[in-house]
């Protein structure tokens, strides 16, 4: 029914075998904007529950990359298979029934500033769904509970905090019913006090077993919840593991130059 | 003096019809300019290329032609020369709605312009539809923030209604000129008549401004 | 009845009389766009800086002026001044409405500038020992004038359009050439289509210049206040 019905626990890096089933595969993706290629030929195949996390420096490609799983940038090359099935780029059906499948986070949230919270998250239900007005709010409203939400239903983006609003834009995503979410910084644009909030409720889709890929640069998280990190620069992928193997001490990889120059700034020494 | 104003009291239920001939004109030429700026607007933001070529040359010529040789042209043209029955009431909400539609969509253009663009990559990434998109996330923003523009717009139409005279409606501006030359009251009548145009002004406007108040969305200013 | 099926009545009679007409609405607009520009520069000054009377008189005037119909004020002028014993000529009523209409307009755009203009820059023009005068030719008078630009260039164009009312104050420039030849010729559309198309080519003309205009004077960053 839900997404949170899925049976799997947290998943264990340290499976020698992985044989849950591959939900999403993104094969070959390459894009060019203005000749200049931003994606090389970039592949990625997602199993059901994985959490993977994309970093890298700015304008390595990593929002381009997540645009294109959607389709919300069109690739030049390259397939997106979703259950085993080629999705057709230019067929309208298999687009929108791609997009209904995999939610998205965008970094600056992107409410729709006319509607409440619980609007925003059942407008999509109604029209995209064809859900009635009535079952389209009390599935809204039961989003809005799940990230804790549901005492705001009624307010409008403008009268909601950074946090707020992400979480809104959360439980919009996940009305949906998606197979997979892709998270694009949801955290970047907020306050630092108001990270915690944000970072918790994505703690737990990850725990409930719902499938992600996001770009981040909290380390930390990815550390504790990734299933993989993929470390991307210049539209390439150039690593990628698990964050034991990545940024084990002394390990010398690029991942972990990358965070440990990331935790510098952070301190501002 | 005192006879001035005698005169033109006693001229007012006249003048007074002539007004709400004013308001019916300005109201249908607002109508639809709303109707046919909406889709002007909208294609020219997100139609296909001759489509916007189509807008902006439509918008170039209702912007560039006086109105006065639009409403010769569109009531001397269609009533006597392709002789359609067409009264001069009718022709001038054609032309004034015509053009109004130009400056509506220009007003419509700047708003849709206004919004944030990541709220049509979220629709989109709902699995919304372009027109679906368009019809619940971007019009109901877009129309709101055009309201200020809609109520200048509104003030402009109302004088520009004046010039429909010239066709013969029985408009405020025709009645004030035929009863001000009959009687030579010129100046009575005139200023009557600025008063008139200032009360219906600012009547429109107050209710443009409440409608705006109404549908003004909780701590919401646009960028 | 004359037709457009002979060429030479389009050459011979159309052409000149509209070019005629085309010659008088340029003798409408010119001199009332100017006059109405430097009008409104002095009343959009006295209502940013003059003394509180004189903003009180000159925001009276703008609110008639913008708020009353041309058409009227042109009957106005032209009909109901006599009365009082002062006469115009059709083509003096009409400049004289022209100019004081757009000045009232004209004065929004520079009140707007000079307001927009920060009190800091004439603070520290003054800190840098300019004296008033030198503070507003070389500080405020460059940046109100990029300011006010676009909208007052609408305005001359708008004037353009609205010079054809001049017609019914019997001046008979394009608007009321075009109509001369329609009752004569019976044939309207073509006509006022082509009076349009003169109409048109003044309006884009005063368009393409406005944009190269404002683009000589863009300053990087400035003037965007949203
Ligand atoms: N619409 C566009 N037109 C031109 N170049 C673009 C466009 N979108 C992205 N790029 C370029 O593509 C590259 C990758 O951008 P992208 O936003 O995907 O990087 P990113 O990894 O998400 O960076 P960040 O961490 O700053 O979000 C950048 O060099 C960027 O300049
Ligand atoms: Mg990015």
């Amino acid at each position: 029914m839900t997404q949170f019905a899925s049976s799997h626990g947290s998943p264990s890096p340290d499976d020698a075998v992985d044989t849950r089933p591959v939900i999403l595969e993104m094969e070959n993706i390459t894009k060019k904007i203005g000749g200049r290629t931003i994606l090389h030929d970039v592949s990625l195949a997602v199993r059901q529950g994985e959490l993977k996390v994309l970093i890298g420096p700015s304008g390595a490609g990593k929002s381009t990359f997540l645009q294109c799983v959607n389709l919300l940038i069109a690739p030049d090359a390259g397939n997106i298979i979703l259950k085993g099935e080629k999705v057709e780029p230019h067929h309208k059906p298999s687009l929108y029934a791609l997009r209904q499948q995999v939610g998205m986070i965008f970094q600056d949230f992107n409410l729709f500033d006319h509607l409440t919270a619980q609007e925003n998250v059942a407008i999509a239900l109604r029209k995209v769904r064809g859900f009635s007005k009535r079952e389209a709010s009390l599935r809204a409203m039961a989003e809005l509970e799940r990230v804790g939400l549901s005492r705001r239903a009624g307010l409008y983006p403008a009268e909601l905090s950074g946090g707020q609003k992400q979480r809104v834009a959360i439980a919009r995503a996940l009305a949906m019913d998606p197979q997979v979410i892709l998270l694009d910084e949801p955290t970047s644009a907020l306050d630092p006090e108001l990270v915690g909030e944000v970072l918790a409720v994505i703690r737990e889709l990850a725990s409930n077993g719902m499938t992600m890929i996001m770009a981040t640069h909290q380390m930390e998280f990815a550390r504790a919840l990734a299933t993989e990190i993929i470390f991307m620069e210049q539209g390439r992928i150039i690593e990628r593991g698990s964050p034991d193997a990545l940024l084990a001490p002394g390990a010398g990889t690029r991942t972990a130059d990358f965070c440990s120059k990331l935790l510098a700034e952070e301190c501002g020494c | 003096m005192l006879e001035s104003i005698e005169t033109v009291i006693s001229a007012l239920p006249f003048l007074g019809q002539g007004a709400l001939v004013t308001i019916g004109t300005v109201v249908l030429a607002m109508l639809g300019g709303f109707v046919l700026g909406v889709p002007l607007a909208v294609g020219q933001v997100y139609g296909p290329m001759p489509l916007r070529q189509f807008v902006r040359l439509y918008v170039w010529f209702f912007r560039g032609v006086p109105i006065l040789v639009l409403l010769f042209l569109f009531y001397f043209g269609l009533a006597f020369q392709l002789e359609l029955d067409i009264s001069p009431f009718a022709a001038s909400c054609i032309v004034l709605g015509c053009t109004s539609a130009a400056y509506q969509s220009q007003i419509f253009r700047g708003s849709i312009n206004a919004i944030a663009q990541g709220q049509l990559r979220a629709a989109y990434a709902l699995g919304m539809s372009t027109p679906m998109a368009i019809g619940a996330i971007i019009l109901p923003q877009a129309l709101r923030l055009a309201i200020p523009g809609w109520t200048n717009e509104y003030s402009i139409l109302l004088k520009d209604s004046a010039l429909v005279s010239v066709l013969g409606t029985m408009e405020l501006m025709s009645r004030t000129k035929a009863i001000a030359t009959s009687t030579t009251e010129y100046t009575a009548f005139y200023l009557a008549a600025a008063g008139l145009y200032f009360i219906i002004t600012f009547a429109g406007v107050r209710a443009l401004r409440a409608l705006e108040a109404r549908v003004r969305i909780p701590g919401y200013t646009p960028m | 009845m004359l037709g457009f099926t002979d060429p030479s009545v389009l050459w011979d009679r159309v052409l000149p009389a509209l070019n005629q007409g085309l010659g008088m609405t340029v003798l409408l607009v010119v001199p009332s766009a100017i006059l109405g520009f430097f009008g409104g520069i002095v009343v959009g000054a006295l209502r940013v800086y003059g003394p509180a009377w004189c903003q009180r008189i000159t925001n009276i005037y703008v609110a008639v002026f913008r708020g009353v119909p041309l058409l009227l004020q042109l009957y106005f002028i032209y009909f109901a001044l006599p009365k009082w014993g002062i006469y115009f000529s059709a083509y003096q009523a009409a400049i004289t409405g022209f100019i004081l209409c757009s000045a009232a307009y004209h004065s929004e755009y520079v009140r707007g500038a000079l307001l927009s203009i920060r009190q800091g820059q004439t603070k520290a023009a003054q800190a840098l020992g300019f004296t008033q005068w030198q503070t507003v030719r070389s500080i405020i008078v460059p940046q109100a004038l990029r300011l006010a630009l676009p909208g007052c260039g609408n305005e001359v164009i708008y004037l353009v359009k609205y010079s054809s009312l001049a017609y019914t104050l019997t001046f008979i420039e394009l608007t009321g050439q075009a109509k001369e030849l329609a009752a004569r010729t019976f044939s309207y559309i073509e006509i006022y289509l082509a009076a349009g198309l003169y109409y048109l080519v003044l309006t884009t003309l005063a368009a393409w210049i406005l944009r190269r205009l404002e683009r000589k004077l863009a300053i990087p960053g400035f003037g965007h206040p949203h």
